[in-house]
């Protein structure tokens, strides 16, 4: 390799990544097109279709030649107008049912996450601080017992606590249908709804910030630093904010927005629950109707933003870390 | 037939380990609590738990007949609860032993030849990570078509990667070791060196995997079949989640789904425990620090 630094590194990561997403769009078509049976049979099964009808509609969703002609015109269509064909059930374009779901789901996660974040780190500081106490021993098996809890099941818990039993939050959905509110009213109608999912959301990603926060802050208080500002005769207090808890925080940031494959698996789960109308939803809605088109739409964005994001966080480390930008190891 | 009796001694050891560790106990406990359930299920059942009450005895509550009550076909939650121990543990201990067959094969073969070998399988499993590990799984189950063995297929397919990994790092550093370096000084055979020397020297290694597994492969069953894609042959706790969710009764029965979600809570909980007490007791140092 001539290239040096962190130039080549960045490229050599670059490439890497348009190849494996490069990879995952072949796989992609090769999957779905190995279904036993006829899509097009399965779905419009009217007997009186006559003949030329179904070479229309295998036309249409691009099913028509040979593989490799299909190959070749899923790759144009998809890299020339970003098509990803048409949906079976919308009859419209994948990525415009897609697209249509995304901001209702980032309006979710957004709002966990963040949440989880705050909370999660500042709980597993306080028990890393306290190694070893009781304080720290519940909050790890309470931690550990909540994210062990599959999500689905935490959704279902909700519901039936907060929503049926004490009747505080809607059942499912995202605003009251038919209410047609507008302004502060609507806000406060969708803010109503989006409590339980988020709570949802909250108690498992809780349990992963307070694990990694909590071994981060006992990697930190054993450092020489730590005992340095003890040993300076400052208050326990004063360590621990201005000296642990700032260096136990950095490595959280990081990991936050890594475990992407992680937050999928939630959202799919926690939207499907509360019958929040994201692509968690659409996915599960996509899985009963048979909608392959999306099904398959909605693996390669979930796949393609999980190795953007790998290669940020990459690229990112590459830029901090002195080794790569001189040896340029890999 | 020596190396056997060590590495069973080993195993034996960790074993024993385990149950003095807190969290490790519970977990070994209410496993086996579950095994004799899922085991005598066909002695514990009422009635037949796929055998519809149609349409006399739909969703009764629970009674003195009908112990957790029935579903909106008639059909006795109790027993569909006893034998959703059965599937789980099925799928459990099968996806498990699959995938753990799989990736330590994987990682064998890799750690072991190194080189050009290893580099492409390393490349192959590290495609396999970065793919999204629910959603790969659902659209497989999909297309596959439900049942039970296709999702058993479809977790292993999704799981081996990381277990190659673990294996192989591990393969790594004991194929360096002097008593691998003295067989092959003798002649020893590649498949005698993988299988005779490095092989029983990851078996503790293999069991630790064995028991995340279990809990990944009953939470990703459970996942699939309340999204709708169990095996409509069998009755598991995910699917009862599912015809309670998409009937939409389930808020005004409570009945029909606190026998589930608890079943799966549990069981999903203290296997959890048991692989934080798996994960502690393999650290190195750990008898000693607890001066055993």
């Amino acid at each position: 390799m001539a290239l040096k630094g962190f130039a080549g590194f960045a490229i050599r990561k670059a490439s890497g990544a348009v190849i494996t997403i490069f990879v995952i769009i072949c796989a992609n078509f090769l999957i779905f097109r190995l279904v036993p049976g006829d899509p097009i049979r399965l779905l419009f099964r009217d007997p009186r279709a006559s003949a030329a009808a179904m070479a229309a509609l295998r036309a249409r969703f691009g099913l028509d030649g040979t593989l490799w002609d299909q190959f070749v015109a899923y790759l144009r269509q998809l890299f020339l107008h970003r098509d990803m064909g048409l949906s079976f059930v919308y009859g419209e374009p994948v990525w415009d049912v897609i697209a249509g779901r995304i901001p209702q789901t980032l309006l979710l996660v957004l709002i966990g996450l963040f949440i989880a974040g705050v909370v999660g780190t500042l709980l597993g500081a306080m028990a890393g601080w306290k190694t070893g106490t009781k304080f720290d021993s519940v909050v790890v098996s309470f931690s550990l017992s909540m994210y062990s809890i599959p999500t689905f099941a935490m959704g279902i818990i909700l519901l039936m606590i907060f929503a049926v039993t004490l009747g505080l939050f809607p059942l499912g959905g995202m605003y009251t249908r038919g209410a047609d509110l507008t302004g502060w009213a609507y806000v406060r109608d969708v803010a109503r709804y989006l409590v339980l999912p988020t709570a949802a959301i909250i108690v498992w990603y809780l349990g992963q910030y307070v694990i990694i926060t909590r071994s981060s802050m006992q990697d930190v208080l054993d450092q020489d630093y730590i005992a340095a500002a003890r040993t300076k005769g400052l208050k326990e207090s004063t360590v621990l904010r201005r000296h642990a808890l700032r260096n136990a925080i950095l490595p959280v940031v990081t990991i936050t927005g890594l475990d992407l494959a992680f937050a999928i698996a939630g959202v799919i789960q926690v939207e499907t629950v509360f019958r929040w109308p994201g692509i968690g939803r659409l996915m599960y809605e996509s899985v009963l109707k048979r909608d392959y088109p999306v099904l398959q739409g909605l693996f390669l964005v979930f796949a393609v933003v999980i190795v953007l994001a790998n290669l940020l966080v990459d690229l990112t480390y590459g830029y901090l870390d002195p080794r790569i930008k001189v040896g340029g190891g890999s | 037939m020596s190396r056997l009796v060590t590495l069973l001694q080993r195993l034996k050891d960790y074993f024993k380990l385990l149950l003095t560790h807190k969290m490790g106990l519970v977990g070994v406990v209410v496993f086996v609590i579950f095994g004799i359930i899922a085991i005598f299920a066909p002695f514990l059942r009422t009635v037949d738990p796929i055998r519809t009450g149609l349409p006399v005895n739909v969703l009764t509550p629970p009674s003195s007949q009908f112990w957790f009550g029935t579903d909106h076909l008639g059909r006795d939650i109790w027993s569909q609860t006893i034998y959703g121990a059965r599937v789980a543990l099925l799928v459990g201990l099968t996806g498990a032993a699959a995938t753990v067959c799989i990736g330590t094969l994987v990682g064998l073969i890799a750690g072991y030849f190194g080189k050009i070998l290893d580099e492409v399988i390393m490349r192959i499993v590290d495609f396999f990570m970065m793919l999204p590990g629910l959603p790969l799984m659902i659209i497989l189950a999909a297309l596959l078509g439900p049942s039970i063995w296709n999702i058993i297929l479809v977790i292993s397919i999704t799981y081996w990667p990381w277990t190659a990994r673990v294996i192989r790092s591990q393969v790594l550093s004991i194929k360096e070791r002097a008593f691998v370096e003295a067989s092959r000084s003798v002649g020893a055979s590649d498949r005698l060196l993988i299988f005779g020397e490095i092989l029983p020297n990851v078996v503790p290694l293999m069991f630790a995997q064995a028991i995340l597994l279990i809990t990944e492969a009953i939470y990703a069953e459970a996942v699939l079949a309340f999204l709708g894609l169990g095996d409509p042959t069998t009755i598991s706790w995910g699917m009862m989640l599912n015809f309670a969710f998409e009937s939409g009764l389930m808020h005004r029965k409570i009945y029909w789904v606190v026998p589930p979600i608890a079943s799966i809570v549990v069981l999903i909980i203290s296997l959890t425990f048991l692989g934080t007490a798996v994960s502690d007791i393999m650290k190195p140092g750990y008898r000693e620090a607890r001066g055993l």
